[in-house]
C-alpha cells in the first residue's frame, strides 16, 4: 500500500530480533510494548481514515502499548530475577534462528497467492516472521515472563496478518479478540506470581514435577 | 584533477584529526579539557622520530606487518569516493578489491602479532579475526545491497547513487544498512562498546594487544593506518546515511568535511555514554549487525 | 432468542456466586442454574433452528447435540459440586463456582455460534475461565499444570485465530465478499484458493486440536487433568475438549465442501491415529488414575479425528460418540474425584480396593470404564461399532485394523490400572480419610451412567432424528 507501513513493519522485524537477543527481561517487555504501539499505528497507515480504524487504533495502543506491558512489569517487579537464564540454544542461537525463520517467512510468503492489491507488500512475510519469532521465544526462553512475551509476539504476528482484513473482520470480533488477549495475559500474570511464590523463581525449567515416570 | 589532489590530501592529512575530535568529545563529555585537537599529529611525529626495537624471535613478517597494512589501507582509500567526488581509481568490481584490501591489512596485522610468539598477541589476533569474521559479511552485504539498488558494480557508482528519492523508496533497507554499518564502523575501529582503545589491561584488549611489540615508526604507521581505516569506513557510512548532493564541487567538499567531523563527534558521544560490552556479547552484537544487513538484502532482493 | 437467554442465565448465576459471601451457600447456586439451563436447553433443542443476528447465531442440529451434552454434564457436575465443595471447606470456592458458570455460558454460546470469530471468542473464553479451576488445589504441582495448560492452550487458540484470518483472506483472494459466517463459507468453499484453505485448515486443526488434546499437542492434558479436582476434570474432558471438537467440526464442514477433500481427510486420519497410538502407549503402566483418564481422552479425541477423516457413515458415529464420550468421561472423573478423596491419593499404589472402601463409587468407576472402552450395552459401544463398520465398509482396512489394535492395547493398559483400583485390598498402613459416600457424590454419576445405558440400548426417535440430521450437516454441500 505504501512504504511508510513497510518501514514500520521492518521496525517490527527488528524488535523481534531484539527480543530474541536481549537478556534483560524489562528490555524485552519494553520492546514488546514498542511493537504494540507500532502495530497500533499501522492500521492508520494502511487504510483510509474511518471511525472503525480509529477505534481499533486506540484500543490496540491502550491494550498492547500500555495495559499489557504494565501488567508484565508489575509481575516482573515481584519476581526475584531481572535477567533470564541462558536460553536453550544461547542468545546467538536465538538471533540466528530468528534470522533464518525471517528468511523462510519471506521465501514462503513469496509463494503464496495474494490478492492483487496486496502484491509486494511486507505484511504477509512480516506477519509470518513475527509468528515464528514468537514460537522461538516461547520454546527457547526459560523465564515465564519471557515466554509470555513470546506469546505476545505470536499474537502480534497474527494481528499484522489481520491488517489485510480490517474491512472483512467485524469490529466486535476484533475487539473481543483483544479483550481475550488482555484477559489471558492477566491470568498469566497472576499465574506467574503464584509460580514465583511456589518456586521462589519464575524459571519454568524448574517445574519438572509432572513428567511421565516409567 | 583538482578533485584528485584534494582527495589525496584529505586521505593523507585528515585521519588523525578524527581521532583528535573523538578524544576531545570524550573529554568534554567527561568534563575535562582534554588534549589538543592536533595531539594525534604530535604523537605521530614523535613516534616517527624514535628508533625501533625488534625482538630476536621475530622474522620479516613482523617488520612487514605495519607497512603492508598501511599500504593496503591507503590503496583502499584511493578507491572510495569522498563526498560527491569520484575517487582517483574506479573500475567495475573495485568493491571486491576494496574488501580484500581491508582484509589484507588485517591479515598482516594478525600475522605480525602471531609472529612475536607472545601469548597475549596471539590472543588478540584470535579475537580480531573472530570478530572480523562477523564484521566483514556486513560490509559485503551492504555493498551488495547498494550495488543492487544502484545497478552499478563500482564503488563510486554504488556509493554516490544514494539520494533522497532512494531513501523514500527503499528507506527500510537503508535504515537497516546504516544500523549494521554503524556497528561495524565501531567494531572495526576498536571503539567502545566493542573495544577500548585506551585500555591498559591486556586481557581485555582486542586490537591494541596485537601491536604491543611494535615501536617507533612502525607503531606510528599502525596508528596512522588505524586512523585512516576509521576515515575510510566513516566515509563509506556517510555515503549511505547522508544523500546530500549539491552541484557545486566546493560546497560538496565542505559538506563532506563537516559531516565526517560530525560523525567523529557522534562516535565520541557514543563512547562516552556506553560501557564496553563483555567480550562474549561482542559476537552477538556483530551477529545482530549481520542479521540487519541480511534483512536489508532480503528487502531489496524481494 | 432462547439461546441468548441460555447464555445469559449462567452469566447472571456467575454474578450471584461472585456476590454471595458465604462459602457454604455459594455452591447451591450451581444446581439451580444447571436445572434451569437443562430445562431451557430442552426447549431450545425442540425448536426448529432459525438464524439470528444476520446468521451469526444459529442453533443447528450439531449445536443442539453439543448443547444437550454440555447441559447434561454440567447438571451432573453441579449437583456433585454441592457435596464435593463441602469436603473442601478449606479452599475458597468463589473462583470455582464463578469459573464454572462463565464456562457454561461460553460453551452455550459456542454451540450456537455460526460466525467463526464468535465461535473462537467463546472457545477462548472457556479456556480462560477454566484456568483458575485447574489451580484449585493451590500447590506447586497444580501451578505447574495450570501454567502448561494456559500457555499451550493460548498458543493453540491463537493459531486457530490465524487459521480464521487465513480463511477470511481466502475469500478476499477469490474476489468474494469477505465473510466468516459458516453457511456463506460453505457456499464459497469450492471457489476458494486451495493453498489458503489448506493452510487455514491445518492451522485450525492444530489450534482446536490443542484444545481437544490431539497428539502431539496433548502434553498439557495429563498434567491439567491430573492436578485439577475430579469435578473440574469432568468439565475439561466432557466440556472443553468437546468445544475444541466443535471448532474442528465447523472448519470441517467448510473444507469438506471444497473441490479437493483428500488433504483434509488424510490429515485427520493421520493425526487421529497418531493420537490413539500415543495414548495407547502411555496408558500402559499408567499408575495415576486421573492421568490415565487424560490419556483415554486423548485416545477418544483421536477417534473423533479419524472418524471425521473417514466421513460417510462414521459421521453418524461421531455424533453418537460425542454424547457417549462426554458423559462417560463425566462419570469417570467424578468417581475418580471420590476415589482421590477416599484414599487421599490418585495413584494405584495407594488407591486400592475402592469396592471395599466406597462400594458405589467403585462400581460406578468400573462400569464407566467398561462403557468408555466400548463394552455393550453402553452408548460408546454403539458409536465405536459404527466407526469400525464405516472404516471397513469404506475400504480403509489398514486404518480400521490399526484402530482396533490400538484400542485393544489401550483397553488392556487401562485394565491393568483399573482392576487393582477397584478390586484390590485397601492399604492397611495408611490413615483413614474422613471421606464418606453421600447421595450427592454418587447420584449424579449414576444418573449419567443410566442415561448412557439407556441410550446404548434404545435411542429415542427425536434424538435419533437429531443425530441423523447433524451427521447430514457434516456432509459436503453441493
Amino acid at each position: 500500500m505504501n512504504s511508510a507501513a513497510d518501514q514500520l513493519l521492518v521496525f517490527v522485524l527488528l524488535i523481534n530480533i531484539l527480543i530474541l537477543g536481549t537478556r534483560r527481561t524489562n528490555i524485552a517487555i519494553r520492546a514488546i510494548a514498542a511493537q504494540g504501539i507500532v502495530l497500533g499505528l499501522l492500521p492508520l497507515m494502511t487504510h483510509s481514515f474511518h471511525s472503525h480504524i480509529l477505534i481499533i487504533t486506540i484500543f490496540v495502543l491502550l491494550a498492547k502499548g500500555v495495559c499489557i506491558p504494565w501488567l508484565l512489569l508489575g509481575a516482573l517487579k515481584k519476581a526475584d530475577s531481572k535477567e533470564d537464564l541462558q536460553p536453550v540454544f544461547g542468545y546467538s542461537g536465538n538471533i540466528i534462528a530468528g534470522a533464518i525463520t525471517t528468511v523462510l517467512a519471506f521465501v514462503f510468503a513469496a509463494k503464496l497467492p495474494l490478492a492483487p492489491i496486496h502484491q509486494g507488500l511486507l505484511i504477509v512475510p512480516a506477519s509470518l516472521a513475527t509468528i515464528l519469532a514468537g514460537f522461538i521465544a516461547i520454546a527457547n526462553r526459560r523465564q515465564a515472563i519471557n515466554q509470555v512475551v513470546g506469546y505476545l509476539m505470536l499474537e502480534n504476528g497474527i494481528f499484522i496478518f489481520g491488517l489485510l482484513l480490517t474491512e472483512a473482520m467485524p469490529l466486535m470480533v476484533e475487539a473481543g479478540a483483544l479483550l481475550d488477549l488482555i484477559a489471558g495475559i492477566f491470568v498469566m500474570g497472576l499465574i506467574i506470581r503464584q509460580i514465583n511464590r511456589e518456586f521462589s523463581s519464575i524459571d519454568t525449567s524448574r517445574m519438572t514435577a509432572l513428567r511421565e515416570v516409567e | 584533477m583538482a578533485d584528485i589532489l584534494i582527495h589525496c590530501a584529505l586521505i593523507i592529512l585528515m585521519p588523525p584529526l578524527l581521532l583528535g575530535v573523538i578524544n576531545r568529545t570524550k573529554a568534554t563529555c567527561a568534563g575535562r579539557t582534554g588534549a589538543p585537537l592536533l595531539q594525534p599529529y604530535y604523537d605521530l611525529f614523535r613516534l616517527l622520530r624514535k628508533g625501533s626495537v625488534f625482538s630476536r624471535t621475530t622474522t620479516w613478517v613482523f617488520r612487514a606487518g605495519p607497512i603492508v597494512t598501511l599500504a593496503a589501507t591507503l590503496a583502499a582509500a584511493l578507491l572510495i569516493p569522498l563526498g560527491n567526488h569520484l575517487p582517483p581509481l574506479s573500475f567495475n568490481g573495485d568493491m571486491i578489491l576494496f574488501v580484500y584490501l581491508l582484509a589484507l591489512g588485517r591479515f598482516f596485522t594478525a600475522t605480525a602479532a602471531l609472529d612475536t610468539g607472545s601469548s597475549f598477541e596471539g590472543m588478540g589476533a584470535a579475537r580480531e579475526v573472530t570478530f572480523s569474521c562477523l564484521a566483514e559479511p556486513v560490509i559485503c552485504i551492504a555493498l551488495l545491497v547498494l550495488s543492487r539498488l544502484s545497478g552499478s558494480l563500482s564503488l563510486s557508482g554504488i556509493l554516490t547513487h544514494s539520494s533522497t528519492t532512494l531513501w523514500l523508496n527503499s528507506g527500510a533497507a537503508l535504515i537497516l544498512l546504516v544500523a549494521g554499518l554503524f556497528f561495524v564502523l565501531l567494531s572495526e575501529n576498536c571503539r567502545i562498546p566493542f573495544d577500548d582503545p585506551n585500555t591498559h589491561l591486556e586481557l581485555t584488549m582486542i586490537h591494541e594487544v596485537m601491536v604491543l611489540d611494535h615501536s617507533g615508526p612502525a607503531f606510528g604507521m599502525i596508528m596512522y593506518g588505524a586512523a585512516l581505516k576509521l576515515f575510510i569506513l566513516g566515509a563509506l557510512f556517510l555515503h549511505v546515511l547522508l544523500p546530500l548532493r549539491v552541484a557545486s564541487p566546493l560546497l560538496d567538499w565542505m559538506i563532506f568535511f563537516t559531516s565526517i567531523l560530525l560523525l567523529a563527534v557522534v562516535i565520541g558521544v557514543v563512547e562516552s555514554v556506553m560501557a564496553r560490552y563483555r567480550l562474549t556479547r561482542v559476537p552477538q552484537m556483530l551477529l545482530a549487525a549481520c542479521v540487519l544487513s541480511a534483512f536489508a538484502m532480503m528487502l531489496v532482493m524481494r | 432468542m432462547l439461546i441468548l437467554l441460555l447464555t445469559t442465565i449462567p452469566l447472571a448465576g456467575a454474578l450471584v456466586t461472585w456476590l454471595v459471601p458465604s462459602g457454604h451457600r455459594r455452591p447451591l447456586v450451581l444446581p439451580v442454574v444447571a436445572c434451569l439451563h437443562l430445562l431451557l436447553s430442552g426447549f431450545a433443542i425442540a425448536q426448529p433452528s432459525a438464524p439470528l443476528m444476520n446468521g451469526w447465531i444459529c442453533l443447528d442440529a450439531v449445536g443442539k447435540l453439543f448443547l444437550l451434552e454440555f447441559s447434561a454434564l454440567f447438571a451432573a457436575c453441579a449437583f456433585y459440586a454441592v457435596n464435593y465443595l463441602q469436603y473442601r471447606k478449606e479452599r475458597n470456592n468463589r473462583g470455582i463456582c464463578t469459573g464454572f458458570l462463565v464456562c457454561l455460558s461460553a460453551m452455550t454460546l459456542a454451540t450456537a455460534a455460526h460466525h467463526l470469530g464468535l465461535l473462537w471468542l467463546a472457545i477462548e473464553t472457556t479456556t480462560l475461565s477454566m484456568a483458575p479451576l485447574v489451580y484449585f488445589n493451590r500447590n506447586a504441582r497444580s501451578i505447574e499444570a495450570t501454567w502448561k495448560y494456559m500457555l499451550i492452550c493460548s498458543i493453540g487458540i491463537a493459531l486457530a485465530l490465524l487459521g480464521i484470518l487465513f480463511l477470511a483472506y481466502a475469500t478476499v483472494v477469490a474476489g468474494l465478499t469477505p465473510s466468516l459466517i459458516l453457511n456463506t463459507l460453505q457456499g464459497y468453499a469450492p471457489s476458494l484458493p486451495n493453498v489458503w484453505l489448506n493452510a487455514a485448515f491445518a492451522l485450525m486443526l492444530v489450534g482446536y486440536g490443542t484444545k481437544m488434546g490431539l497428539a502431539p499437542m496433548h502434553t498439557w492434558k495429563p498434567d491439567a487433568y491430573g492436578e485439577a479436582p475430579g469435578l473440574v476434570g469432568a468439565m475439561l474432558a466432557g466440556g472443553l475438549a468437546n468445544c475444541g471438537l466443535l471448532g474442528l467440526i465447523r472448519i470441517y464442514q467448510i473444507c469438506i465442501s471444497s473441490s479437493d477433500v483428500h488433504f483434509y481427510k488424510t490429515c485427520l486420519i493421520g493425526i487421529g491415529l497418531f493420537s490413539i497410538a500415543v495414548a495407547a502407549i502411555f496408558l500402559v503402566r499408567q499408575t495415576d488414575i486421573k492421568r490415565m483418564l487424560a490419556y483415554s481422552s486423548v485416545e477418544h479425541m483421536g477417534l473423533f479425528a479419524v472418524a471425521l477423516g473417514l466421513g460417510g457413515k462414521a459421521l453418524y458415529g461421531v455424533m453418537l460418540h460425542l454424547i457417549g464420550n462426554g458423559l462417560a468421561k463425566g462419570v469417570l472423573f467424578l468417581t475418580s474425584g471420590n476415589i482421590h478423596r477416599a484414599f487421599a491419593s490418585k495413584n494405584r499404589e495407594f488407591a486400592r480396593g475402592t469396592l471395599k472402601r466406597a462400594p458405589w463409587t467403585g462400581a460406578l468407576f468400573l462400569a464407566a470404564f467398561l462403557a468408555m472402552t466400548g463394552s455393550p450395552p453402553f452408548l460408546p459401544f454403539a458409536s465405536e461399532f459404527v466407526f469400525f463398520t464405516a472404516a471397513f465398509s469404506q475400504g480403509h482396512i489398514i486404518t480400521g485394523s490399526l484402530m482396533a489394535l490400538l484400542l485393544m492395547v489401550a483397553f488392556l493398559g487401562m485394565t491393568l490400572t483399573v482392576v487393582p483400583v477397584v478390586f484390590g485390598d485397601p492399604p492397611k498402613d495408611r490413615e483413614r480419610t474422613r471421606y464418606r459416600e453421600t447421595f450427592l457424590l454418587v447420584a449424579p454419576p449414576l444418573a449419567l451412567l443410566v442415561v448412557l445405558g439407556i441410550l446404548g440400548l434404545w435411542l429415542p426417535q427425536p434424538l435419533y432424528r437429531l443425530v441423523v440430521e447433524a451427521a447430514g450437516l457434516l456432509e459436503a454441500v453441493r
